[in-house]
């Protein structure tokens, strides 16, 4: 049976896991990426979602989801728990980054990291020409009700991961209606990682 | 939309059972038998017999869960979460209630005739825990036939009562929802059923606890209910249900009852004394105390947790914080748990698990759907 799946970066999520993985989905939201992968493709699936609404949206959907913040949601997790852990556009919004990847990495053999990117040629040209806070396609928000934290790009996180020694596996970059591979860090709105910790492989 | 209707009449049945020599042996050595537990049921068992869930009662509760007593206008305890399209809804599930050990509803408890003297057990009954209530309620889940509860499930204690379960027949639950509850006693939760204990054996009625055929020790009995109810509720709903509301237009400038607030306490202390025994009160209180699930002999080291959970807390639940829950899960993960937490945003306090019921019920109805669905 084929799915529609409506979002691109869940496409590519979704094309990534292997069926059957346990996976854990930090800031699962209203767990639509989770219940693509418990239904097509069979995963031990776990959110952590901090929203009480979207809880009973997931829970509507017969997923398992714990009720608490992404930065305290990992430490109890013994090493390796998981097959992937996916913090997709939820890592900007946490308090400690490094820790949680940190810890994402310590409780998955590969951690998926979805964020969008903040050095789009149009958050530049809106930073350059206009001198205002890029508000974009993947960066919607106005500065005042954003609940992002961190601002990065494509470039930050390969800078990020070369300084604490991790792993690029795979790199995906996404457009407005398909994927980019011509200068990402300048054409793409999002990207999606595999990471995994240097020392395994 | 389903339908939601009444449970209806109900009756509260009796099983005995553990006649001697065949007694129960308790965790403190002791032994009990033979042992009557009040029970009602709700819905119909399958022919597969995997559609059962227990609920357990908390401190005060009974066997009484839903549906009425004939000529009751009031219903069971928990009616709004059980009966035909509910929470626990009895056209799918069949739901089984008992009345603890120790308690005063029908079960063995100390104000229950001792065999052995003709009166009532009064301090001569043993000290009970709630590993003990559980095996109790597992001879009866025996009588029915039930291999594999499809759940349990309560609130506060029957919370507790439900993780019990779990840690001593976790072959036999499939799923778990513990609400409103705790892994152990905290010393703050001690400390309240000290003074509430305290007040019961303070009163000169009590008489060491041999006051059947003399009255309860009433005033002592009521004081510890005021104290247990303002556990039970939050500043804030508090401030919702009373305010500084005067009975009177105008302060008495006397030791009366001024308050609303007051005035509601006394009325719950006085109707708490006719209906529950106080060494019941006694006895359960000391069981909540003892309870405490982290220390070793209850530890299943490494073994993987089977039993699927929806664990809930609410926001402004200060008797039993969400901590505690928190506490539950961070023991689920470490065991690899298929679990889910949800703290729920709520002022009632530690009464919200008897009265946030959409929330619960969609939690629980669709948590109950999923497992129920699994090894079909």
């Amino acid at each position: 049976m084929e799915t529609r799946i409506k979002r691109m970066d869940h496409e590519i999520i979704y094309g990534i896991v292997e069926p059957g993985s346990r996976v854990l989905d930090l800031g699962c939201g209203e767990g639509d990426l989770l219940y693509l992968l418990a239904k097509e493709k069979n995963v031990k699936a776990q959110g952590v979602e901090l929203d009480e609404s979207a809880i009973y949206k997931c829970v509507e959907k017969g997923l398992s989801v714990f009720h608490g913040d992404i930065d305290s949601g990992l430490k109890d997790y013994p090493d390796k728990s998981f097959d992937y852990v996916i913090l997709n556009q939820s890592m900007q919004e946490v308090k400690k980054v490094d820790f949680v990847i940190e810890e994402a990495l310590r409780v998955g053999s590969r951690v998926i990291v979805g964020f969008p990117n903040f050095a789009y040629w149009r958050a530049r040209m809106r930073l350059f020409f206009k001198g205002k806070t890029p508000v974009t396609r993947s960066l919607p928000y106005r500065w005042y009700n954003t609940p992002n934290l961190h601002f990065l790009s494509i470039s930050d996180f390969k800078g990020f991961c070369r300084e604490k020694g991790i792993a690029i596996e795979a790199e995906h970059y996404l457009g407005k209606r398909s994927r980019v591979r011509l200068l990402p860090n300048l054409f793409a709105l999002n990207a999606v990682f595999v990471v995994t910790s240097d020392s395994k492989n | 939309m389903t339908n939601e209707g009444s449970a209806g009449i109900v009756k509260t049945q009796l099983f005995t059972f553990a006649q001697p020599p065949g007694e129960l042996k308790l965790e403190s050595g002791q032994v009990l038998g033979p042992i009557t537990l009040a029970y009602e049921t709700y819905g119909t068992l399958n022919a597969a017999r995997d559609n059962a869930i227990l609920v357990a009662h908390a401190l005060s509760g009974d066997a009484h869960a839903a549906g009425f007593h004939e000529g009751d206008k009031d219903p069971g305890w928990w009616d709004s979460m059980i009966g035909p399209g509910k929470a626990f809804d009895t056209n799918k599930y069949f739901v089984i209630c008992s009345n603890v050990i120790g308690g005063c509803k029908g079960s063995t408890g100390p104000s229950s005739v001792n065999p052995k003297t003709g009166k009532p057990y009064a301090l001569d009954f043993p000290i009970i825990t709630i590993s003990d209530m559980v095996n109790a309620q597992r001879y009866l889940i025996d009588h029915f036939g039930i291999d594999k509860l499809l759940c349990v499930v309560g609130g506060s204690m029957g919370g507790m009562q439900t993780l019990q379960w779990v840690a001593s027949y976790p072959e036999r639950v499939k799923s778990a929802i513990p609400i409103a509850t705790a892994l152990k006693h905290s010393p703050q939760q001690i400390a309240f059923d000290e003074v509430g204990r305290q007040a019961v054996m303070a009163d000169p009625d009590w008489r060491e606890g041999d006051y059947y055929g003399h009255g309860q020790p009433e005033k002592g009995l009521a004081l510890a209910r005021m104290i247990g109810h303002i556990t039970y509720m939050s500043d804030q709903s508090m401030e919702e249900k009373f305010s500084r509301r005067l009975k009177e237009k105008n302060y008495s400038f006397k030791f009366k009852t001024d308050f609303e607030v007051e005035g509601y306490l006394k009325y719950r202390g006085d109707s708490f004394v006719k209906r529950f025994d106080a060494n019941s009160y006694l006895y359960i209180t000391k069981a909540l105390d003892y309870f405490d699930l982290t220390s070793d002999k209850h530890k299943h080291h490494g073994k993987h947790q089977e039993t699927k959970f929806l664990v809930i807390a609410f926001k402004s639940d200060w008797l039993y914080p969400a901590y505690q829950a928190q506490e539950i899960v961070r023991q689920l993960k470490i065991r690899h748990a298929d679990a889910t937490y949800c703290e729920i945003r709520s002022t009632y306090g530690h009464d919200a698990f008897l009265l946030e019921t959409e929330e619960q019920t969609h939690l629980i109805s669709h948590f109950l759907k999923k497992v129920h669905k699994e090894g079909h």
